[in-house]
Protein backbone atom coordinates (compact mmCIF):
# COMPACT_ATOMS: atom_id res chain seq x y z
CA UNK A 1 0.00 0.00 0.00
CA UNK A 2 2.70 2.42 1.01
CA UNK A 3 4.62 1.63 -2.17
CA UNK A 4 1.56 2.23 -4.21
CA UNK A 5 0.98 5.64 -2.62
CA UNK A 6 4.52 6.84 -3.15
CA UNK A 7 4.37 5.60 -6.72
CA UNK A 8 1.17 7.55 -7.18
CA UNK A 9 2.73 10.66 -5.64
CA UNK A 10 5.66 10.32 -8.02
CA UNK A 11 3.30 9.94 -10.93
CA UNK A 12 1.47 13.14 -9.99
CA UNK A 13 4.78 14.96 -9.66
CA UNK A 14 5.84 13.88 -13.10
CA UNK A 15 2.51 14.38 -14.77
CA UNK A 16 1.78 17.80 -13.30
CA UNK A 17 5.10 19.50 -12.67
CA UNK A 18 3.48 22.93 -12.91
CA UNK A 19 1.36 22.33 -9.87
CA UNK A 20 4.13 21.08 -7.71
CA UNK A 21 4.55 24.59 -6.36
CA UNK A 22 1.61 26.87 -5.83
CA UNK A 23 1.52 30.51 -4.83
CA UNK A 24 -0.74 31.65 -2.02
CA UNK A 25 -0.83 35.42 -1.62
CA UNK A 26 -2.71 38.36 -0.19
CA UNK A 27 -2.54 42.15 -0.06
CA UNK A 28 -2.45 44.44 2.95
CA UNK A 29 -5.50 46.14 1.45
CA UNK A 30 -7.65 45.36 -1.57
CA UNK A 31 -9.34 48.74 -1.53
CA UNK A 32 -7.78 52.20 -1.70
CA UNK A 33 -9.94 55.20 -0.84
CA UNK A 34 -8.96 58.54 -2.30
CA UNK A 35 -9.98 61.18 0.19
CA UNK A 36 -9.08 64.87 0.12
CA UNK A 37 -5.87 64.25 2.05
CA UNK A 38 -4.82 61.27 -0.10
CA UNK A 39 -1.08 61.30 -0.68
CA UNK A 40 -0.24 57.94 -2.17
CA UNK A 41 -0.53 54.55 -0.56
CA UNK A 42 1.81 51.66 0.25
CA UNK A 43 0.50 48.25 -0.69
CA UNK A 44 2.09 45.28 1.05
CA UNK A 45 1.99 42.16 -1.11
CA UNK A 46 2.85 38.99 0.77
CA UNK A 47 2.42 35.26 0.42
CA UNK A 48 3.95 31.81 0.49
CA UNK A 49 4.80 28.95 -1.82
CA UNK A 50 2.75 25.83 -1.15
CA UNK A 51 4.50 22.56 -1.96
CA UNK A 52 3.33 18.97 -2.20
CA UNK A 53 6.91 17.71 -2.15
CA UNK A 54 10.26 19.13 -1.03
CA UNK A 55 12.31 21.05 -3.58
CA UNK A 56 14.25 18.53 -5.71
CA UNK A 57 18.00 18.44 -5.16
CA UNK A 58 19.93 20.68 -7.52
CA UNK A 59 16.91 22.68 -8.64
CA UNK A 60 17.72 26.28 -9.50
CA UNK A 61 16.42 28.93 -7.11
CA UNK A 62 12.86 30.16 -7.25
CA UNK A 63 12.09 33.75 -8.31
CA UNK A 64 9.00 35.83 -7.54
CA UNK A 65 7.67 38.60 -9.81
CA UNK A 66 4.85 40.91 -8.74
CA UNK A 67 3.08 43.33 -11.11
CA UNK A 68 0.41 45.96 -10.44
CA UNK A 69 -1.33 47.50 -13.43
CA UNK A 70 -3.66 50.53 -13.32
CA UNK A 71 -6.66 51.17 -15.58
CA UNK A 72 -5.83 51.69 -19.25
CA UNK A 73 -5.94 55.10 -20.86
CA UNK A 74 -5.37 56.56 -24.32
CA UNK A 75 -2.02 58.33 -24.57
CA UNK A 76 -0.19 60.09 -27.35
CA UNK A 77 3.58 59.99 -27.52
CA UNK A 78 4.94 62.96 -29.46
CA UNK A 79 8.39 63.65 -30.78
CA UNK A 80 9.83 67.14 -31.13
CA UNK A 81 12.19 68.27 -33.87
CA UNK A 82 13.64 71.55 -35.05
CA UNK A 83 11.61 73.29 -37.75
CA UNK A 84 12.40 76.86 -38.83
CA UNK A 85 14.58 77.28 -35.77
CA UNK A 86 12.00 76.32 -33.18
CA UNK A 87 11.24 73.01 -31.49
CA UNK A 88 7.85 71.68 -32.48
CA UNK A 89 6.02 68.37 -32.26
CA UNK A 90 6.56 66.67 -35.59
CA UNK A 91 5.34 63.12 -35.01
CA UNK A 92 2.83 61.52 -32.71
CA UNK A 93 1.89 57.94 -31.98
CA UNK A 94 -1.39 57.22 -30.24
CA UNK A 95 -1.45 54.27 -27.89
CA UNK A 96 -5.02 53.03 -27.50
CA UNK A 97 -4.54 51.38 -24.13
CA UNK A 98 -1.56 52.19 -21.95
CA UNK A 99 -1.81 51.42 -18.24
CA UNK A 100 -2.08 54.59 -16.14
CA UNK A 101 0.23 52.90 -13.62
CA UNK A 102 2.49 49.88 -13.93
CA UNK A 103 4.89 48.42 -11.40
CA UNK A 104 7.05 45.31 -11.73
CA UNK A 105 8.87 44.09 -8.64
CA UNK A 106 10.99 40.97 -8.54
CA UNK A 107 13.46 39.06 -6.38
CA UNK A 108 16.21 39.11 -9.02
CA UNK A 109 16.67 41.29 -12.13
CA UNK A 110 13.79 40.62 -14.50
CA UNK A 111 15.90 39.26 -17.37
CA UNK A 112 17.21 36.56 -15.03
CA UNK A 113 13.84 35.76 -13.49
CA UNK A 114 12.03 35.46 -16.78
CA UNK A 115 12.82 34.12 -20.24
CA UNK A 116 11.91 36.09 -23.36
CA UNK A 117 9.27 33.58 -24.45
CA UNK A 118 7.60 33.48 -21.06
CA UNK A 119 7.54 37.28 -21.01
CA UNK A 120 5.79 37.23 -24.39
CA UNK A 121 3.26 34.76 -23.09
CA UNK A 122 2.43 36.55 -19.83
CA UNK A 123 3.24 40.19 -20.75
CA UNK A 124 5.15 40.91 -17.60
CA UNK A 125 7.91 43.45 -18.35
CA UNK A 126 6.80 47.06 -18.95
CA UNK A 127 7.83 46.95 -22.60
CA UNK A 128 6.00 43.67 -23.24
CA UNK A 129 2.92 44.88 -21.40
CA UNK A 130 2.74 48.01 -23.57
CA UNK A 131 3.36 46.10 -26.76
CA UNK A 132 0.61 43.67 -25.86
CA UNK A 133 -2.08 46.26 -25.15
CA UNK A 134 -1.13 48.77 -27.81
CA UNK A 135 0.03 46.11 -30.25
CA UNK A 136 -0.79 47.63 -33.63
CA UNK A 137 0.28 51.18 -32.94
CA UNK A 138 3.60 50.15 -31.48
CA UNK A 139 4.38 47.62 -34.18
CA UNK A 140 3.99 50.14 -36.99
CA UNK A 141 6.23 52.74 -35.40
CA UNK A 142 9.88 52.91 -34.47
CA UNK A 143 10.74 51.45 -31.07
CA UNK A 144 11.92 54.89 -29.99
CA UNK A 145 8.31 55.83 -29.18
CA UNK A 146 7.79 52.84 -26.91
CA UNK A 147 11.12 53.44 -25.20
CA UNK A 148 10.23 57.11 -24.78
CA UNK A 149 6.86 56.27 -23.24
CA UNK A 150 8.54 54.03 -20.68
CA UNK A 151 11.36 56.52 -20.03
CA UNK A 152 9.06 59.53 -19.53
CA UNK A 153 6.65 57.63 -17.30
CA UNK A 154 9.44 56.08 -15.24
CA UNK A 155 10.80 59.58 -14.66
CA UNK A 156 7.33 60.58 -13.45
CA UNK A 157 7.18 57.56 -11.14
CA UNK A 158 4.12 56.17 -12.92
CA UNK A 159 5.96 53.15 -14.32
CA UNK A 160 8.19 51.38 -11.83
CA UNK A 161 10.69 48.61 -12.46
CA UNK A 162 11.98 47.51 -9.10
CA UNK A 163 14.30 44.52 -9.31
CA UNK A 164 15.45 42.86 -6.10
CA UNK A 165 12.76 44.50 -4.00
CA UNK A 166 10.82 41.31 -3.31
CA UNK A 167 12.18 39.41 -0.33
CA UNK A 168 11.99 35.62 -0.60
CA UNK A 169 12.77 33.68 2.57
CA UNK A 170 13.74 30.01 2.44
CA UNK A 171 12.21 29.74 -1.03
CA UNK A 172 8.84 29.89 0.70
CA UNK A 173 7.79 33.21 2.18
CA UNK A 174 7.83 36.37 0.11
CA UNK A 175 6.80 39.97 0.58
CA UNK A 176 7.25 43.39 -0.97
CA UNK A 177 5.89 46.89 -0.65
CA UNK A 178 4.74 48.78 -3.72
CA UNK A 179 4.07 52.51 -3.45
CA UNK A 180 1.04 53.74 -5.33
CA UNK A 181 1.62 57.38 -6.35
CA UNK A 182 -0.53 60.28 -5.17
CA UNK A 183 -1.72 60.94 -8.71
CA UNK A 184 -3.94 57.88 -8.89
CA UNK A 185 -6.76 57.17 -11.32
CA UNK A 186 -9.93 55.41 -10.19
CA UNK A 187 -10.49 51.80 -11.17
CA UNK A 188 -9.26 48.26 -10.73
CA UNK A 189 -5.54 47.78 -10.24
CA UNK A 190 -4.78 44.26 -11.40
CA UNK A 191 -2.17 42.56 -9.29
CA UNK A 192 -0.36 39.46 -10.55
CA UNK A 193 2.16 37.28 -8.77
CA UNK A 194 4.37 34.86 -10.70
CA UNK A 195 6.63 32.10 -9.45
CA UNK A 196 9.42 31.32 -11.87
CA UNK A 197 12.26 28.85 -12.03
CA UNK A 198 14.89 28.85 -14.80
CA UNK A 199 12.95 31.64 -16.45
CA UNK A 200 9.79 29.52 -16.70
CA UNK A 201 6.56 30.52 -14.98
CA UNK A 202 5.75 27.79 -12.45
CA UNK A 203 2.56 29.26 -11.05
CA UNK A 204 0.69 32.54 -11.00
CA UNK A 205 -1.98 34.26 -8.96
CA UNK A 206 -4.10 37.27 -9.80
CA UNK A 207 -6.21 39.63 -7.72
CA UNK A 208 -7.12 43.27 -7.88
CA UNK A 209 -7.05 46.41 -5.81
CA UNK A 210 -10.10 48.63 -6.09
CA UNK A 211 -9.24 52.33 -6.09
CA UNK A 212 -12.12 54.74 -5.55
CA UNK A 213 -12.67 58.34 -4.65
CA UNK A 214 -14.70 58.81 -1.46
CA UNK A 215 -16.54 61.61 0.33
CA UNK A 216 -16.10 65.11 -1.03
CA UNK A 217 -13.84 63.89 -3.84
CA UNK A 218 -16.52 61.43 -4.98
CA UNK A 219 -19.23 64.08 -4.75
CA UNK A 220 -17.37 66.71 -6.77
CA UNK A 221 -16.26 64.26 -9.42
CA UNK A 222 -19.76 62.85 -9.86
CA UNK A 223 -21.36 66.31 -9.98
CA UNK A 224 -18.85 67.51 -12.58
CA UNK A 225 -19.60 64.58 -14.85
CA UNK A 226 -23.33 64.09 -14.29
CA UNK A 227 -24.54 67.68 -13.87
CA UNK A 228 -21.90 69.72 -15.71
CA UNK A 229 -24.06 72.83 -16.07
CA UNK A 230 -24.95 72.96 -12.38
CA UNK A 231 -21.32 72.25 -11.54
CA UNK A 232 -20.16 75.08 -13.81
CA UNK A 233 -22.66 77.52 -12.34
CA UNK A 234 -21.72 76.44 -8.82
CA UNK A 235 -18.04 77.05 -9.64
CA UNK A 236 -18.92 80.53 -10.89
CA UNK A 237 -21.04 81.21 -7.80
CA UNK A 238 -18.13 80.23 -5.55
CA UNK A 239 -15.81 82.50 -7.54
CA UNK A 240 -18.19 85.47 -7.36
CA UNK A 241 -18.85 84.91 -3.65
CA UNK A 242 -15.14 84.65 -2.87
CA UNK A 243 -14.46 87.83 -4.81
CA UNK A 244 -17.27 89.68 -3.03
CA UNK A 245 -16.29 88.48 0.45
CA UNK A 246 -12.67 89.49 -0.05
CA UNK A 247 -13.71 92.89 -1.36
CA UNK A 248 -16.09 93.53 1.56
CA UNK A 249 -13.70 92.32 4.23
CA UNK A 250 -10.87 94.40 2.81
CA UNK A 251 -12.99 97.53 2.67
CA UNK A 252 -13.07 97.47 6.47
CA UNK A 253 -9.51 96.26 6.95
CA UNK A 254 -7.67 98.49 4.47
CA UNK A 255 -9.86 101.45 3.58
CA UNK B 1 -0.46 69.82 3.61
CA UNK B 2 -1.14 67.67 0.56
CA UNK B 3 -4.55 67.85 -1.07
CA UNK B 4 -5.87 65.48 -3.72
CA UNK B 5 -7.62 67.31 -6.55
CA UNK B 6 -10.71 65.37 -7.70
CA UNK B 7 -10.75 66.45 -11.36
CA UNK B 8 -7.02 66.96 -11.99
CA UNK B 9 -6.38 63.65 -10.17
CA UNK B 10 -3.09 64.77 -8.69
CA UNK B 11 -2.02 65.52 -5.15
CA UNK B 12 -0.46 68.94 -4.51
CA UNK B 13 0.54 71.12 -1.58
CA UNK B 14 -2.38 73.33 -0.49
CA UNK B 15 -0.17 76.17 0.80
CA UNK B 16 1.74 76.29 -2.47
CA UNK B 17 -1.54 76.79 -4.32
CA UNK B 18 -2.76 79.51 -1.93
CA UNK B 19 0.61 81.27 -2.27
CA UNK B 20 0.56 81.10 -6.05
CA UNK B 21 -2.99 82.43 -6.06
CA UNK B 22 -2.01 85.33 -3.82
CA UNK B 23 1.01 86.30 -5.90
CA UNK B 24 -0.88 86.30 -9.17
CA UNK B 25 -3.83 88.06 -7.45
CA UNK B 26 -1.63 91.00 -6.46
CA UNK B 27 -0.48 91.43 -10.05
CA UNK B 28 -4.04 91.09 -11.25
CA UNK B 29 -5.28 93.88 -8.98
CA UNK B 30 -2.34 96.14 -9.81
CA UNK B 31 -2.51 95.93 -13.56
CA UNK B 32 -6.09 94.92 -14.33
CA UNK B 33 -4.91 91.74 -16.00
CA UNK B 34 -6.59 88.49 -15.06
CA UNK B 35 -3.20 86.92 -14.43
CA UNK B 36 -4.00 83.91 -16.58
CA UNK B 37 -0.92 84.36 -18.72
CA UNK B 38 1.19 83.88 -15.59
CA UNK B 39 -0.92 81.37 -13.68
CA UNK B 40 -1.57 78.91 -16.49
CA UNK B 41 2.13 78.21 -17.20
CA UNK B 42 2.79 78.03 -13.43
CA UNK B 43 0.08 75.40 -13.02
CA UNK B 44 1.62 73.35 -15.85
CA UNK B 45 4.91 73.50 -13.98
CA UNK B 46 3.51 72.04 -10.74
CA UNK B 47 2.02 69.14 -12.68
CA UNK B 48 -1.63 70.07 -13.24
CA UNK B 49 -2.83 68.62 -16.58
CA UNK B 50 -2.98 71.45 -19.16
CA UNK B 51 -6.69 71.03 -19.93
CA UNK B 52 -7.60 71.30 -16.23
CA UNK B 53 -5.21 74.21 -15.69
CA UNK B 54 -6.71 76.26 -18.54
CA UNK B 55 -10.34 75.60 -17.56
CA UNK B 56 -9.84 76.14 -13.83
CA UNK B 57 -7.83 79.26 -14.48
CA UNK B 58 -10.83 80.78 -16.27
CA UNK B 59 -12.89 80.19 -13.13
CA UNK B 60 -10.26 81.78 -10.89
CA UNK B 61 -9.99 84.85 -13.10
CA UNK B 62 -13.75 85.38 -12.55
CA UNK B 63 -13.15 85.60 -8.80
CA UNK B 64 -10.09 87.84 -8.78
CA UNK B 65 -11.59 90.12 -11.44
CA UNK B 66 -14.86 90.39 -9.51
CA UNK B 67 -13.01 91.22 -6.32
CA UNK B 68 -10.95 93.80 -8.19
CA UNK B 69 -13.88 95.35 -10.04
CA UNK B 70 -15.79 95.97 -6.79
CA UNK B 71 -12.86 97.99 -5.50
CA UNK B 72 -12.76 99.93 -8.77
CA UNK B 73 -16.54 100.50 -8.79
CA UNK B 74 -16.31 102.17 -5.39
CA UNK B 75 -13.57 104.37 -6.80
CA UNK B 76 -15.79 105.08 -9.83
CA UNK B 77 -12.99 104.03 -12.14
CA UNK B 78 -15.08 101.68 -14.27
CA UNK B 79 -16.55 102.85 -17.55
CA UNK B 80 -19.60 100.59 -17.55
CA UNK B 81 -20.84 101.74 -20.93
CA UNK B 82 -17.45 101.07 -22.55
CA UNK B 83 -17.28 97.77 -20.68
CA UNK B 84 -20.58 96.60 -22.11
CA UNK B 85 -19.57 97.57 -25.66
CA UNK B 86 -16.29 95.68 -25.26
CA UNK B 87 -18.15 92.75 -23.74
CA UNK B 88 -20.53 92.37 -26.69
CA UNK B 89 -17.52 92.09 -28.97
CA UNK B 90 -15.76 89.84 -26.45
CA UNK B 91 -18.54 87.25 -26.21
CA UNK B 92 -18.85 87.01 -30.00
CA UNK B 93 -15.07 86.68 -30.19
CA UNK B 94 -14.94 83.97 -27.52
CA UNK B 95 -17.55 81.97 -29.42
CA UNK B 96 -15.52 82.30 -32.62
CA UNK B 97 -12.31 81.50 -30.76
CA UNK B 98 -13.70 78.21 -29.47
CA UNK B 99 -14.54 77.24 -33.07
CA UNK B 100 -11.03 78.17 -34.25
CA UNK B 101 -9.56 76.24 -31.34
CA UNK B 102 -11.39 73.00 -32.15
CA UNK B 103 -10.49 73.38 -35.82
CA UNK B 104 -6.80 73.70 -34.97
CA UNK B 105 -7.05 70.81 -32.55
CA UNK B 106 -8.05 68.58 -35.44
CA UNK B 107 -5.03 69.75 -37.41
CA UNK B 108 -2.73 69.06 -34.45
CA UNK B 109 -0.15 71.64 -33.37
CA UNK B 110 -2.55 73.50 -31.12
CA UNK B 111 0.12 73.65 -28.40
CA UNK B 112 2.55 75.30 -30.74
CA UNK B 113 -0.02 77.83 -31.90
CA UNK B 114 -0.88 78.77 -28.33
CA UNK B 115 2.79 79.24 -27.48
CA UNK B 116 3.51 81.23 -30.62
CA UNK B 117 0.47 83.41 -29.88
CA UNK B 118 1.87 84.08 -26.43
CA UNK B 119 5.36 84.91 -27.69
CA UNK B 120 4.18 87.18 -30.51
CA UNK B 121 1.55 89.10 -28.55
CA UNK B 122 3.45 89.35 -25.31
CA UNK B 123 6.55 90.42 -27.22
CA UNK B 124 4.86 93.15 -29.24
CA UNK B 125 2.78 94.54 -26.40
CA UNK B 126 5.51 94.28 -23.80
CA UNK B 127 8.05 95.94 -26.09
CA UNK B 128 5.73 98.79 -27.11
CA UNK B 129 4.66 99.53 -23.56
CA UNK B 130 8.19 99.33 -22.24
CA UNK B 131 9.64 101.90 -24.64
CA UNK B 132 6.61 104.17 -24.48
CA UNK B 133 6.66 104.27 -20.67
CA UNK B 134 10.43 104.69 -20.63
CA UNK B 135 10.12 107.74 -22.88
CA UNK B 136 7.33 109.16 -20.75
CA UNK B 137 9.40 108.77 -17.58
CA UNK B 138 12.46 110.28 -19.24
CA UNK B 139 10.44 113.28 -20.42
CA UNK B 140 8.87 113.90 -17.04
CA UNK B 141 12.33 113.73 -15.41
CA UNK B 142 13.82 116.15 -17.94
CA UNK B 143 11.10 118.79 -17.73
CA UNK B 144 9.86 118.27 -14.20
CA UNK B 145 6.13 117.56 -13.97
CA UNK B 146 5.12 117.15 -17.57
CA UNK B 147 1.96 118.82 -18.84
CA UNK B 148 -0.85 116.32 -19.18
CA UNK B 149 -0.62 115.07 -22.74
CA UNK B 150 -3.93 114.60 -24.49
CA UNK B 151 -3.63 111.67 -26.80
CA UNK B 152 -4.53 112.61 -30.35
CA UNK B 153 -7.25 110.47 -31.79
CA UNK B 154 -6.42 109.10 -35.17
CA UNK B 155 -8.68 110.38 -37.95
CA UNK B 156 -10.18 107.06 -38.96
CA UNK B 157 -11.53 106.40 -35.49
CA UNK B 158 -13.32 109.73 -35.49
CA UNK B 159 -14.68 109.25 -38.99
CA UNK B 160 -16.63 106.11 -38.06
CA UNK B 161 -20.39 106.11 -37.57
CA UNK B 162 -22.40 105.05 -34.45
CA UNK B 163 -20.72 107.51 -32.15
CA UNK B 164 -21.38 107.23 -28.47
CA UNK B 165 -20.51 109.30 -25.41
CA UNK B 166 -18.35 107.49 -22.86
CA UNK B 167 -18.53 109.98 -20.02
CA UNK B 168 -16.31 108.16 -17.52
CA UNK B 169 -13.55 107.91 -20.09
CA UNK B 170 -14.20 111.38 -21.44
CA UNK B 171 -14.50 110.05 -24.98
CA UNK B 172 -16.92 110.58 -27.82
CA UNK B 173 -16.10 107.88 -30.34
CA UNK B 174 -17.71 105.32 -32.56
CA UNK B 175 -18.66 101.96 -30.97
CA UNK B 176 -17.00 100.05 -33.80
CA UNK B 177 -13.36 100.28 -32.60
CA UNK B 178 -14.10 99.11 -29.02
CA UNK B 179 -16.36 96.38 -30.39
CA UNK B 180 -13.56 95.17 -32.66
CA UNK B 181 -11.05 95.31 -29.81
CA UNK B 182 -13.42 93.21 -27.71
CA UNK B 183 -13.94 90.74 -30.55
CA UNK B 184 -10.23 90.32 -31.16
CA UNK B 185 -9.44 89.88 -27.46
CA UNK B 186 -12.31 87.40 -27.15
CA UNK B 187 -10.87 85.24 -29.92
CA UNK B 188 -7.40 85.31 -28.36
CA UNK B 189 -8.84 84.66 -24.89
CA UNK B 190 -10.51 81.47 -26.07
CA UNK B 191 -7.42 80.27 -27.95
CA UNK B 192 -4.87 81.15 -25.28
CA UNK B 193 -6.97 80.27 -22.25
CA UNK B 194 -6.60 83.65 -20.58
CA UNK B 195 -8.83 86.64 -19.80
CA UNK B 196 -7.03 88.80 -22.33
CA UNK B 197 -6.38 91.73 -20.01
CA UNK B 198 -2.76 92.02 -21.07
CA UNK B 199 -3.96 92.76 -24.61
CA UNK B 200 -7.08 94.66 -23.60
CA UNK B 201 -5.31 97.15 -21.32
CA UNK B 202 -2.77 98.42 -23.88
CA UNK B 203 -5.42 98.36 -26.63
CA UNK B 204 -7.66 100.62 -24.55
CA UNK B 205 -4.81 103.00 -23.73
CA UNK B 206 -3.16 103.24 -27.11
CA UNK B 207 -5.93 102.42 -29.57
CA UNK B 208 -9.00 103.89 -27.92
CA UNK B 209 -7.19 106.59 -25.99
CA UNK B 210 -8.87 105.87 -22.67
CA UNK B 211 -7.32 107.32 -19.50
CA UNK B 212 -5.11 104.76 -17.68
CA UNK B 213 -7.12 105.24 -14.47
CA UNK B 214 -10.35 103.94 -16.02
CA UNK B 215 -8.71 101.25 -18.13
CA UNK B 216 -7.96 98.76 -15.35
CA UNK B 217 -11.45 98.69 -13.85
CA UNK B 218 -13.13 98.52 -17.24
CA UNK B 219 -10.86 95.71 -18.36
CA UNK B 220 -11.63 93.72 -15.19
CA UNK B 221 -15.35 94.32 -15.70
CA UNK B 222 -15.47 92.73 -19.12
CA UNK B 223 -13.00 89.96 -18.20
CA UNK B 224 -15.46 88.66 -15.57
CA UNK B 225 -18.03 87.91 -18.23
CA UNK B 226 -15.74 86.54 -20.91
CA UNK B 227 -14.01 84.14 -18.50
CA UNK B 228 -17.31 83.23 -16.83
CA UNK B 229 -18.59 82.21 -20.26
CA UNK B 230 -15.40 80.22 -20.88
CA UNK B 231 -15.73 78.45 -17.50
CA UNK B 232 -19.24 77.27 -18.32
CA UNK B 233 -18.11 76.13 -21.76
CA UNK B 234 -15.20 74.14 -20.31
CA UNK B 235 -17.32 72.65 -17.51
CA UNK B 236 -20.05 71.43 -19.84
CA UNK B 237 -17.92 70.18 -22.74
CA UNK B 238 -14.63 68.98 -21.25
CA UNK B 239 -15.45 68.46 -17.53
CA UNK B 240 -12.10 70.02 -16.73
CA UNK B 241 -12.95 72.67 -14.11
CA UNK B 242 -11.49 71.53 -10.79
CA UNK B 243 -13.44 73.07 -7.93
CA UNK B 244 -10.96 72.17 -5.21
CA UNK B 245 -8.04 73.59 -7.18
CA UNK B 246 -10.11 76.70 -7.91
CA UNK B 247 -11.06 77.29 -4.27
CA UNK B 248 -7.46 76.98 -3.06
CA UNK B 249 -6.17 79.39 -5.69
CA UNK B 250 -9.14 81.72 -5.10
CA UNK B 251 -8.43 82.13 -1.40
CA UNK B 252 -5.02 83.56 -2.23
CA UNK B 253 -6.22 85.23 -5.41
CA UNK B 254 -9.04 87.39 -4.06
CA UNK B 255 -6.96 88.63 -1.14
CA UNK B 256 -4.07 89.34 -3.49
CA UNK B 257 -6.32 91.25 -5.89
CA UNK B 258 -7.46 93.56 -3.07
CA UNK B 259 -3.89 94.25 -1.99
CA UNK B 260 -2.85 94.73 -5.61
CA UNK B 261 -5.59 97.27 -6.32
CA UNK B 262 -4.40 99.38 -3.38
CA UNK B 263 -0.77 99.19 -4.48
CA UNK B 264 -1.87 100.11 -8.00
CA UNK B 265 -3.55 103.36 -6.93
CA UNK B 266 -0.37 104.51 -5.21
CA UNK B 267 1.87 104.09 -8.24
CA UNK B 268 2.14 106.53 -11.11
CA UNK B 269 0.65 105.49 -14.42
CA UNK B 270 4.06 105.32 -16.12
CA UNK B 271 5.55 103.21 -13.36
CA UNK B 272 2.56 100.88 -13.48
CA UNK B 273 2.93 100.49 -17.22
CA UNK B 274 6.66 99.88 -17.15
CA UNK B 275 6.26 97.21 -14.46
CA UNK B 276 3.58 95.44 -16.46
CA UNK B 277 5.78 95.71 -19.57
CA UNK B 278 8.74 94.10 -17.79
CA UNK B 279 6.56 91.26 -16.54
CA UNK B 280 5.03 90.66 -19.95
CA UNK B 281 8.49 90.62 -21.56
CA UNK B 282 9.81 88.18 -18.95
CA UNK B 283 7.05 85.66 -19.63
CA UNK B 284 7.54 86.16 -23.38
CA UNK B 285 11.29 85.53 -23.03
CA UNK B 286 10.74 82.35 -21.06
CA UNK B 287 8.31 80.97 -23.63
CA UNK B 288 10.56 81.96 -26.53
CA UNK B 289 13.54 80.19 -24.94
CA UNK B 290 11.44 77.04 -24.53
CA UNK B 291 10.80 77.07 -28.25
CA UNK B 292 14.39 77.89 -29.25
CA UNK B 293 16.50 75.76 -26.91
CA UNK B 294 16.72 72.05 -27.58
CA UNK B 295 14.61 70.29 -24.95
CA UNK B 296 16.36 67.66 -22.81
CA UNK B 297 13.55 65.20 -23.52
CA UNK B 298 12.43 65.21 -27.14
CA UNK B 299 9.43 63.02 -26.43
CA UNK B 300 6.35 63.92 -24.48
CA UNK B 301 3.40 61.82 -23.33
CA UNK B 302 -0.09 63.26 -23.36
CA UNK B 303 -3.16 61.59 -21.89
CA UNK B 304 -6.13 62.02 -24.18
CA UNK B 305 -8.63 61.76 -21.35
CA UNK B 306 -11.38 59.18 -20.90
CA UNK B 307 -10.12 56.77 -18.31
Amino acid sequence: MRHLLSALACLICVALPLHAEEVVADLSQDRVSISTSFDGSEILVFGAVKRDAPIPQGASPLAVIITISGPDEVVTVRRKDRRFGIWVNVEGVEVERAPSFYAVASTVPLDRALSETEDQRWNISTGRKLRAVGATEMAENPPAFLEALIRVREADGIYIQAAETVQLRDSTLFSTEIALPAALTEGDYNTRIFLTRDGQVVDSYATSIFVQKVGLERFIYALAHEQPLIYGLLSLAIAIAAGWIASTVFRYLLP
Amino acid sequence: MQVYLPIAEVSVNAFLLVGLGGMVGILSGMFGVGGGFLMTPLLFMIGIPPAVAVATEANIIVASSFSGVLAHLRRKSVDLRMGIVLLIGGLIGAGLGVQVFSLLKELGQVDLLVKLCYVVFLGIIGGLMFFESLNAIRKSRAKGPAPKTVRRQRGWIHAMPFKMKFRTSGLYISVIPPMLVGLFVGILAAIMGVGGGFIMVPAMIYLLGMPTKVVVGTSLFQIIFVTGFATLLHATTNYTVDMVLAVLLLVGGVVGAQVGTRIGTRLKAEQLRILLAIMVLAVCGKLALDLLIMPSELFSVGVDGGH
